[in-house]
């Protein structure tokens, strides 16, 4: 109904009757889409719902089995990225394609170098345009450092800096802020409404509710690769959206709870590493403890660290009370920790490999016998955590790969609690993951608490801190600056010891 | 839906398109010529490629595990002078020439994985070095000369029959059955997997990531031996020469299977299968009276092609 309200606008892009299918799913089915000129258009929907694909298509990646894109009038398929990025396209991928060798100027200006003359690569020209880019980001990086050496969240924004320095007509932002926190997304928005204000369309996915709302003139929904709706974002409030995209109407997402607290299971006393000095603390069984900071504060580096991923230069860890040399992963499992990465590409998941031997791969104890794998009992144990963590997949026999990026950081989640650990450290646990799935996530924290687990959140979302924990620390500049009590944590609060 | 077919049918082609193509060449080659599909030339071909199947069933692990071995020649080489060197009729039993030359097989696969592991040196470059080593070792034990005038039960091992089936050609379908095992059903194979496939999520995972890849290696240099023992065995002499770039035909016979250099991906059976390919192209260009110039085009014609699908495979 509400489209008609639209139906004279002079649209940038049209999309119609689109489809897609991958073997076993229907991906998309009879897409429409309208975005116009200088306008913020999201698209929103649950994990595995589409949206992904049909921006793959829109940038030329992939091809539709039907259906037909015109841009600015013109029927238009793209062949390539290439084709799309000269058309005045661009986008930010969910899942960041960095070149991790080359540094952040060239993978900005990947592909559009500046020459001296043809062949020969304008360095310093590249490198101050780069540096100036980055620096309206607000990004403290170093044009010239190699991509790898960046984290997630500075590698997200320099995505972002790639995306923008292509003065597209249409920017496409596949989740742009599920890796970074508040004060980047406040500077993203603000570029955001620059760009429309200069007429370019942005097309904007994201799971956060409130993001959206802020930020989006139009909404699609989409569910199950079908478009459910269209509607103007000033006709929305955060209820009636979460209905369209769940189906069904879901109220408390932060159903907390305390509970007694136990003994201390894991304490920390000055522990130094790369990235954090001298940090101490501890954790009881029964309790949520929330960690909060800025991007690049050192909160990743410490969790690594004492899961054995990383270097512990000085400091004691303790379990129970005994202190205990952490030098790998395969000792903090054996002593009960699980570390549920917030990087599934690169420390979470076998993209090669199948969901069903992702989830057994830590815990291949469970389901073999004599190092002999009992292929029934995995396949059993591989099909409870799919129906338990409601990962959408076409079977536990297909490649990870293909699934949508929120079931993929499912299998993660899915993967790490099979083993039943004792102390659990969540990284960004939400990250990418839909409205239905996180509500599903906290509900597993409180009942993992309930039952004395202890649990370390990591967290960028500062509503995510302040609902869930029991206590909070704030880490700055790879210090401890702040710890408090959940019930007395504000947001103001939070951010006062995370940037003083 | 017919288009919807028409895609089915392309995924069959790129899913089994190596056995495809295995079966189409050995449907062209009995056409072209009736000395290829007889009993007695497929058991022929069985004898030619057990030596080259043993070493590339051993490379598969490593390169599984996300590494290489350049050394397998030069092993090939070391373990039959060694072995050898023991089996020379009225010296020791046989089980001491054997067990002599697998462990030195074992030792180089350790010395690779070892500084692999612990040096954090690419293995290209290891296994490169190790291949003028143990070429060099082999030499050095020989004097430089083949080692021959061995005893007949040691030259069993490559030239005898058991129940009317060669030797090598059992030894062949021993290893295959164990490494298929090995590689599906245990928790080291699905290690070996993991740790090809993302070093670092492997880790994560619990997973020793240096203690699988030595045992992907020792396997490697194991079998390496044991090529090695056979060669020895059918031309009755150790031979410091023997093997050169019996490595790349291994490694060849595993891309062709579709195993991926990447690491991650692969299995014995697309292993046989390259194995089975090579031969048969070897023997059957033989049969028609190709000149071995051309036959070198065609296989690297074939290694090519097969990559190619691989490729397409994985898009
Ligand atoms: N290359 C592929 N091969 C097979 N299936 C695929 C492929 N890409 C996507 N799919 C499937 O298509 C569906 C839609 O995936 P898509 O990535 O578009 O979801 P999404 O809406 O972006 O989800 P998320 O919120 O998790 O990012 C999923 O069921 C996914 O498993
Ligand atoms: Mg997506």
């Amino acid at each position: 109904m509400t489209s008609f309200a639209f139906m004279n606008k002079n649209y940038l892009l049209r999309v119609q009757h689109l489809s897609k299918s991958f073997p076993g799913v229907k991906a998309l089915d009879d897409i429409h889409l309208d975005i116009e000129a200088g306008k913020v258009h999201a698209v929103m929907g649950e994990n595995g719902a589409g949206k992904s694909t049909l921006m793959k298509i829109l940038i030329g990646m992939m091809a539709p089995d039907s259906g037909s894109i015109f841009f600015k009038g013109e029927n238009t398929s793209f062949r390539s990225v290439h084709d799309a990025i000269k058309a005045g396209f661009s986008m930010i991928h969910q899942e960041l394609l960095p070149f991790p060798d080359l540094t952040v100027a060239e993978n900005i200006y990947m592909g559009r170098y500046p020459v001296i003359f043809p062949g020969w690569v304008n360095r310093r020209k590249l490198n101050a345009d780069a540096q100036q880019l980055i620096n309206r980001l607000g990004l403290s990086v170093k044009a010239n450092r190699k991509m790898k050496t960046l984290r997630i969240a500075e590698m997200q924004m320099v995505e972002i800096a790639k995306a923008i320095s292509n003065n597209a007509a249409l920017m496409i932002m596949d989740e742009p802020t599920s890796a970074i926190s508040q004060k980047e997304v406040d500077t993203l928005f603000a570029i955001i409404k620059n760009l429309t204000a200069s007429g370019v369309a942005v097309i904007y996915i994201s799971h956060k509710m409130d993001e959206v709302l802020q930020i989006a003139d139009t909404v699609t929904v989409l569910r199950d690769g079908k478009c459910i709706v269209t509607r103007a974002a000033s006709e929305l409030n955060k209820d009636s959206l979460i209905s369209m995209i769940v189906g069904r109407p879901i109220d408390i997402i932060f159903d907390k709870k305390h509970f007694e607290r136990g003994e201390i299971l894991l304490s920390v006393r000055d522990l130094s590493g790369n990235g954090f000095r001298e940090v101490s603390f501890d954790v009881y069984a029964g309790e949520i403890l929330g960690v909060a900071g800025l991007m690049g504060a050192g909160r990743t580096e410490i969790m690594r660290a004492l899961f054995g991923l990383d270097e512990i230069r000085s400091g004691t860890i303790y379990f129970k009370g005994n202190p205990v040399k952490i030098k790998s992963p395969d000792v903090a499992m054996a002593l009960g920790i699980g570390f549920i990465s917030e990087d599934r590409k690169e420390t979470g998941l076998v993209l090669t490999s199948t969901v069903k031997k992702n989830i057994t791969l830590g815990a291949l104890n469970l389901c073999s016998h004599n190092y002999i794998i009992d292929k029934k009992k995995e396949a059993i144990i591989a099909d409870e955590q799919i129906l338990r963590f409601k990962i959408k997949t076409t079977g536990r026999n297909q490649v990870i790969n293909f699934l949508s990026g929120g079931n993929q950081q499912k299998v993660v989640l899915a993967k790490v609690l099979l083993r039943d650990p004792q102390v659990i450290i969540f990284d960004e646990p939400t990250r990418g993951i839909d409205i239905g799935a996180k509500a599903e996530i906290y509900r597993m924290m409180t009942e993992l608490a309930a039952i004395g687990k202890a649990i370390i959140m990591i967290s960028s979302e500062l509503p995510e801190v302040l609902g869930m924990s029991d206590r909070i620390l704030v880490v700055r500049n790879g210090k401890i600056t702040g710890e408090m009590k959940g019930e007395e944590a504000t947001q103001e609060k939070i951010m006062h010891f995370a940037m003083v | 839906m017919i288009a919807g077919k028409l895609k089915q049918g392309s995924n069959i082609i790129s899913r089994y398109g190596i056995f495809i193509a295995f079966i189409v060449l050995c449907i062209l080659l009995s056409v072209a010529t009736p000395h290829f599909l007889t009993g007695q030339n497929l058991l022929i071909i069985l004898r030619q490629v057990s030596v080259n199947g043993i070493l590339a069933i051993g490379v598969t692990f490593v390169i599984i595990a996300g590494g290489i071995d350049l050394s397998l020649g030069s092993v090939v080489a070391l373990t039959g002078v060694v072995a050898a060197g023991y089996a020379h009729p009225n010296t020791y039993p046989l089980i001491v020439p054997l067990l002599i030359g697998l462990f030195t097989g074992v030792g180089v696969g350790l010395i690779n994985g070892l500084v692999i592991t612990l040096g954090k040196v690419a293995p290209f470059i290891v296994t490169l070095g190790m291949m003028t080593m143990a070429r060099g070792l082999a030499l050095v034990w020989s004097d430089g000369r083949p080692v021959s005038n061995l005893s007949p039960a040691f030259n069993f091992i490559g030239g005898g029959d058991w129940l009317y089936i060669p030797v090598p050609i059992l030894l062949f379908v021993l290893v295959v059955v164990v490494s298929y095992i090995l590689l599906n059903n245990t928790t080291i194979g699905r290690y070996i997997y993991a740790v090809g496939g993302n070093e670092q999520a492997a880790k994560a995972s619990g997973i020793r990531v240096n203690a699988v890849k030595l045992f992907a290696y020792i396997i490697c240099g194991g079998l390496a031996a044991l090529a090695g023992i056979v060669l020895a065995s059918r031309i009755t002499t150790g031979q410091p020469n023997a093997g050169i770039a019996y490595e790349l035909d291994a490694i060849a016979a595993v891309v062709i299977g579709g195993t991926s250099l990447m690491g991650g991906r692969g299995t014995v059976t697309g292993t046989v299968v390259g194995v089975l390919i090579i031969g048969i192209i070897n023997n059957g260009l033989d049969l028609l009276n190709v000149s071995s110039y051309y036959q070198q085009i065609i296989k690297g014609v074939i290694i090519i092609g097969a990559v190619l699908l691989d490729r397409r495979n994985a898009r």
